[in-house]
């Protein structure tokens, strides 16, 4: 069902230009992303993991094939509209974490709010919503470096839902914090798959990837290695034939 | 937008030292050309004023050694009392008056001084205090048939020119002459007229044995005449009598209108050329804001990278650092304004109390003040526009791997 799929990647490629050698970072690579689903790119670093995550995210334009957002192809945009596209449509978690520092935790969250031109009170209401909601109502007017890692990665999670997106894509979100840190990120992030957001996680890690995700995709080598779908407590594994 | 000036200012705020030092090339500027344009305004506006009440009916004759020369320099040509009696008869002349300078050894008290003395009919001070506003503060004027009398600016009063304070009534010697101090005059703000020591004609001429040269004449014309038309036939009837042509007319007639013109040219030489320097510094300031906002494109290439991620679009990070140096040049110009202000003020104070002068003092209407402000934004505005647009370029996935 093409409708299901929030995200396609078809045979897309992506090419980078390192002096005068061409570096194919990913080739011929397809991956779909059905809605409510909670998907694990992984792999090794080198193996075009951070390729596939900015082209799933929309960050970027492949050298070849297409990228469908929700049935529209982002080849065809220009930079500022796929950013407003982006926007609306999928929220970023970063394992840096990636706030802006000399904004408090509220303004964090408000600011891609402000680029969909939500008016001012909406914003806070939602940011105020929010932080709540990822047990920080008592911090909202802290600046970032008043947080803890745990706590930043947390507003993190709240400026991704700012906009309500369908999408959510976690970059190694757990990479920079302990375990139990990361485990409670990690189950805010299970929550919001819960209640029908669609999670894209991008990690290293296959323990982590079996134990959220319903979906991996196994890149290696510039390749889709194999993908796994959990079916019961099992996982079944289709290779990629080419 | 709102937004984008909140933005703007807490990156300013968060640069703390580095925004100031960077605001300061804008600052000194700014208070350069205000505290310029606004004194120039002022000392136009103080010349203006006093060419009202010096009247918009008289006109001068000097002779061509050009305008603000000093008197009876020029060489060989001079004006005489024959020239005076020609204007005196032209049509449309009311009364006029005339003055001769002469430099003097000047006693009093055991001091000597060497100041210029001035010769003027007693019969014509009308005119000569009319032009000069001069009033008599003690004493009397001079008057028609007491020679060897003098009257004196109030700075031979209250500024001790000659030593010691001069009252009505003392002597002085001039040029191994007595002369008796009949009058002091009101202090008119100007140290030269301040400082004047002036005497009638006839002793004049005796003492220092200038027969018959004039050096200014000062035309009064009739009511509701047209000044402009007496001024041209005073000049016609003064060629024919000197025997010249427009060519080599030895002589000049200046009216208030052309006076207060050539002032203006002098005093927008002088304004350009300090305008001129001002404009350099804020080149230099508008550099030093560039450099800060590229400095400050970099350092934050990342935090680029998140607000393009979260949906900023190119524009709306442009936006985002045209603001902020917009800003760097806005908060810059203000505080040059209040230096500048500040400045000017105290050009102001020393000049009325140390220099007794009212021509120096500042302007300061709004169209300057909001011209001096928005001027400061545009140039932080546009120093900041190629940082703001590289910034705007940044790709996505670099920015958000920066370190």
């Amino acid at each position: 069902m093409e409708n299901d799929k929030i995200i396609r990647l078809r045979q897309v490629a992506k090419h980078y230009e390192m002096g005068d050698t061409v570096v194919k970072a990913l080739d011929c690579v397809d991956i779909d992303i059905e809605k409510g689903d909670f998907v694990a790119i992984m792999g090794p670093s080198g193996s075009g993991k951070s390729t596939s995550m900015n082209l799933t995210g929309s960050l970027d334009y492949s050298t070849e094939g297409d990228i469908l957002l929700d049935g529209e192809n982002i080849q065809d945009l220009e930079e500022s509209e796929l950013a407003q596209v982006r926007g609306k449509k999928i929220g970023f978690i970063f394992q840096q974490f990636n706030l802006i520092s000399n904004l408090t935790a509220k303004e964090n969250v408000m600011l891609p709010m402000i680029f969909q031109k939500t008016n001012i009170e909406e914003r806070e209401e939602k940011a105020e919503e929010l932080l709540k909601i990822v047990d920080l109502g008592d911090r909202m007017n802290f600046y970032i470096n008043q947080l803890s890692g745990g706590q930043q990665q947390r507003v993190a999670i709240a400026r991704a839902m700012a906009n309500d997106p369908q999408v959510i894509l976690a970059d190694e979100p757990t990479g920079n914090l302990d375990t139990k840190t990361g485990n409670k990120i990690m189950d805010f992030l299970k929550k919001l798959n819960d209640k029908g957001r669609t999670i894209i996680l991008v990690t290293h890690d296959p323990d982590l990837a079996r134990q959220y995700a319903r979906t991996i995709y196994s890149v290696r080598d510039g390749k889709v290695e194999y993908i796994e779908k959990k079916i019961g407590d099992g996982w079944k594994r289709i290779f990629n034939e080419e | 937008m709102q937004e984008y000036f909140q933005l703007a200012i807490k990156n300013l705020r968060e640069r703390g030292l580095r925004s100031w030092l960077t605001m300061l090339g804008i600052f000194i500027s700014v208070a350069t050309i205000f505290m310029l344009i606004s004194l120039s305004l002022g000392l136009q506006g103080a010349v203006e004023e006093q060419f009202e009440t010096l009247g918009t009916d008289k006109f001068f004759v000097q002779a061509a050694t050009g305008f603000l020369g000093p008197p009876g320099s020029v060489g060989g040509v001079i004006l005489t009392e024959e020239d005076v009696e020609v204007i005196s008869k032209v049509h449309g002349v009311k009364d006029y008056s005339f003055f001769t300078a002469g430099n003097a050894r000047v006693e009093f008290g055991g001091d000597t001084r060497h100041l210029i003395v001035w010769g003027v009919p007693p019969e014509h001070m009308d005119v000569y205090n009319e032009v000069g506003s001069f009033e008599i503060a003690e004493g009397r004027n001079l008057e028609k048939g007491y020679k060897n009398s003098v009257i004196l600016g109030n700075l031979h009063k209250t500024g001790n020119v000659l030593g010691k304070p001069v009252s009505a009534g003392n002597k002085i010697t001039i040029n191994s002459e007595d002369f008796k101090v009949r009058g002091i005059m009101e202090l008119i703000g100007n140290p030269d007229d301040d400082r004047a020591i002036i005497m009638d004609m006839e002793s004049f001429r005796e003492l220092f044995e200038i027969p018959e040269r004039v050096d200014f004449i000062m035309v009064q014309t009739n009511e509701g005449g047209d000044i402009n038309e007496v001024a041209e036939r005073v000049e016609k009837k003064l060629r024919k009598t000197r025997g010249v042509t427009e060519k080599n007319q030895d002589f000049g007639i200046l009216t208030p209108e052309e006076l207060l013109e050539s002032f203006g040219n002098i005093l927008n030489i002088i304004t350009s050329f300090l305008a001129g320097v001002a404009a350099i510094s804020l080149l230099v300031g508008a550099i030093g804001i560039a450099n800060t906002m590229y400095t400050s494109v970099l350092e934050r290439t990342r935090e680029i990278g998140v607000m393009k991620a979260v949906g900023a679009r190119n524009s709306d990070v442009a936006w985002i650092f045209l603001i902020e140096s917009g800003l760097l040049g806005l908060v810059g110009a203000t505080i040059g304004v209040l230096l500048g202000y500040g400045i000017g003020k105290t050009i102001e104070y020393i000049a009325i109390h140390q220099l007794n002068t009212t021509l120096l003092q500042i302007a300061t209407p709004v169209w300057l003040i909001a011209g001096c402000l928005g001027f400061g934004f545009l140039i932080g505005a546009v120093s900041g526009t190629l940082p703001a647009i590289q910034a705007s370029k940044t790709n996505v996935v670099d920015a958000l791997r920066y370190e």
